[in-house]
């Protein structure tokens, strides 16, 4: 699975660039998030998901599993949910566990902003 | 990957359009690429992407679920889909011939609570509150060897 990751002083913003975070996705959409995150020395994760046209209920539980692998000393956010991802959030309640942003950028404005 | 295949597409009287039918191995890659399929014979129905969006994470969730349970254990086969369009609603039947759905009945499928800690949140438990909350007529049959799930997906349009 691929990432673009975008780095300033606060936050590190991932890019998902996979059209789906699937069954046969989760597992290595799993590793992939707890290398970036590991490495990274940034508190403020944001997951870009605009490029994601589809979720299902592992791609779900996948990312609930990074955030809690993150740990409460890291903070993990949401951006850019294409219909069908919001979809399975609004459903499931699971928008109510992340902040999520309309697109990536806000979240750098906001730091910018100061 | 081993790819499924479109069966074959018939007119069924007192239906408007062709029934489709679908045959792939129980696998996550072939399930994958089952979805796209079935995405790509819906589109003349003119769908909604609404109603394309529901019907794919209903469809994600149960063919998941047969491949993750049904042919676990080292188990495997194939799966049959069904999916015969109608006025308002799609009507789906889904095939396996793997393990049987423990007590011989469908989960409840209620959603897992979150009021717990970070930490102790649920990772699962999504699917079939998913399905029961976009699918209606759920009926799960044990016949033969064979689990067989019977569904409608309700659309807006006629399809």
């Amino acid at each position: 699975m691929e990432f673009s990751c975008k780095e300033t002083s606060d936050v590190l913003i991932v890019k998902v660039d996979a059209p789906r975070i699937d069954a046969a996705a989760a597992i290595s959409f799993k590793q992939n998030m707890r290398e970036i995150t590991g490495k990274s020395g940034i508190s403020h994760v944001v997951l870009d998901l605009s490029e994601v046209g589809f979720i299902d209920s592992s791609g779900l539980g996948a990312i609930v599993s990074v955030m809690k692998l993150m740990g409460g000393t890291k903070r993990l956010d949401l951006a850019a949910l294409t219909p069908t991802v919001e979809k399975v959030f609004r459903l499931t309640r699971m928008d109510s566990i992340f902040t999520i942003y309309a697109q990536s950028a806000e979240v750098e404005k906001i730091y910018q902003a100061g | 990957m081993r790819r499924g295949k479109v069966v074959s597409s018939r007119r069924r009287r007192g239906h408007l359009l062709p029934e489709i039918l679908f045959e792939f191995p129980g696998e996550n890659l072939s399930v994958r690429h089952a979805l796209a399929q079935l995405r790509h014979e819906l589109s003349s129905l003119a769908l909604s992407a609404d109603d394309l969006g529901s019907i794919e994470i209903v469809l994600g969730e149960v063919l998941n679920n047969v491949v993750e349970h049904a042919y676990c254990e080292g188990a495997s086969g194939s799966i049959h889909v069904s999916c015969v369009p109608s006025v308002h609603v799609l009507r789906f039947k889904v095939e396996d011939q793997g393990v049987m759905l423990p007590f011989e009945e469908l989960p409840e499928g209620e959603l897992p609570s979150f009021d717990r800690p970070l930490a102790a949140l649920p990772e699962g438990g999504f699917g079939w509150y998913l399905v029961r909350n976009l699918a209606c007529d759920l009926v799960y049959q044990r016949r033969e060897h064979r689990n067989i799930l019977a569904f409608s997906i309700p659309v807006e349009g006629c399809a």
